[in-house]
């Protein structure tokens, strides 16, 4: 309780704190779905921007759109494998874009300048429940892909090579979700409680390579994220010979 | 201690788990759609469209360079065969040319030999029969001589 308290209060920054939303018998965290509107809105403003008028000779975002694309697909086809990206592409690249934008637009808007009731506005991945729900949905995905793809034979995975992988194939069913979750997790919140810290007791100059060294790490947080995801779909739908 | 909050026990925390994250997984599993038929399959179709455009384009180019090449050598074959046939030509009309020369001159030679040794020949008859004649006379006149020189006597 004590760690928890000065954790609370140490420079002002409301850790743990929430913008409580209560429909019926559900309690939601607020402050996760108003960031996250915000954000997913301006991402589908700038998509719906860019693929208005397609064009052969692309021009202006939806160059952007194309590199981005292309970006994804290179990402699905390497790990997912010729056969079957396409159909993961779509979902592969939604993460992307999401953890993307969400850590992007935690770390580059000045959110704390919006003074809530309760807790503050930030990046929706600093919040466990974002990420734990990404991972499940990762986690949904290999188990559907595996078995849409090879039936019952998915289960031959968890024997390969030898039997005795079994226990650790289990196991890796339920660290797979569990390192996905806290990973992103861990990594956006300490982000952004370092970039926090350091504002609040050098409000100057010395915060600024922290934030740009956030940039950073979020963006690689979102590839590695959708890398995974992409991995873990790939080794479901591989073909043992 | 750091709350680890399941569903609604006590409030606030890191760790607090509640319906958010049933509703957010759900929140990106609507994304995802969206994303789809807004994104992905658009922008998907423009790009794939233009690669394909783009490959028949190289393919097409290739098999016209090729034709190109196949016609060049055709070409080349067909001015080398030109070339060799207009030498020949050129060296048979040489050839008949010379023959003509040749026979024309050997012709003209022989005529000019055949008058040469005709003109020699009435040249030495001639010349003969004028020495014949002047032998004649010679004997005419020694015979009237004889014949004056006995008759004085």
């Amino acid at each position: 309780m004590f760690f928890n308290s000065l954790l609370t209060n140490f420079a002002a920054l409301e850790v743990g704190q929430h913008l409580y939303w209560q429909i019926g018998n559900i309690r939601l965290h607020g402050q996760v779905f108003l960031t996250s509107w915000i954000l997913l809105g301006a991402l589908l403003v700038f998509i719906s921007l860019g693929t208005k008028k397609m064009e052969n000779d692309p021009k202006g975002i939806q160059n952007l759109l194309e590199f981005l694309w292309d970006y994804i697909r290179d990402l699905a086809r390497t790990q997912i494998g010729e056969k079957v990206y396409r159909d993961w592409m779509p979902f592969i690249g939604t993460l992307f874009l999401f953890v993307f934008v969400s850590n992007w637009g935690g770390a580059l808007i000045p959110w704390r300048l919006i003074k809530l009731p309760s807790g503050e506005l930030g990046a929706p991945t600093a919040d466990i429940n974002t990420t734990i729900a990404l991972a499940l949905l990762v986690s949904l995905s290999y188990f559907y892909a595996g078995l849409s793809n090879k039936g019952w034979r998915y289960f031959e995975y968890y024997v390969h090579p030898t039997p005795i992988m079994l226990p650790f194939k289990i196991l890796e069913d339920f660290t797979k979700p569990l390192s996905l979750s806290f990973r992103l997790f861990g990594n956006i919140l300490a982000d952004e409680l370092v970039v926090g810290v350091l504002v609040f007791l050098v409000p100057l100059i010395l915060p600024i390579p922290v934030m740009f060294l956030g940039l950073f790490t979020s963006a690689i947080q979102a590839l590695i994220f959708a890398t995974l995801a992409a991995y873990y779909i790939g080794e479901a739908v591989e073909e043992h010979h | 201690m750091l709350a680890f909050n399941f569903f609604g026990a006590t409030e606030g925390g890191l760790f607090d788990i509640n319906a958010t994250l049933p509703l957010m997984a759900i929140q990106v599993v609507a994304l995802t759609y969206i994303l789809n038929s807004l994104f992905f399959k658009p922008v998907g179709n423009v790009v794939e469209k233009r690669e394909k455009f783009v490959s028949n384009n190289i393919i097409e180019a290739k098999n016209k360079l090729s034709e190109v090449k196949k016609l060049e050598a055709d070409l080349l074959t067909q001015l080398q065969s030109a070339r060799t046939e207009a030498q020949r030509i050129v060296s048979e009309a040489e050839n008949e040319s010379d023959k003509l020369y040749k026979e024309a001159l050997e012709l003209a030679n022989n005529e000019a030999n055949a008058s040469k040794e005709k003109a020699r020949l009435e040249i030495e008859s001639q010349t003969s029969a004028a020495r014949d004649q002047l032998s004649k006379q010679a004997d005419d006149l020694s015979e009237l001589i004889v014949n004056r020189l006995i008759l004085e006597k």
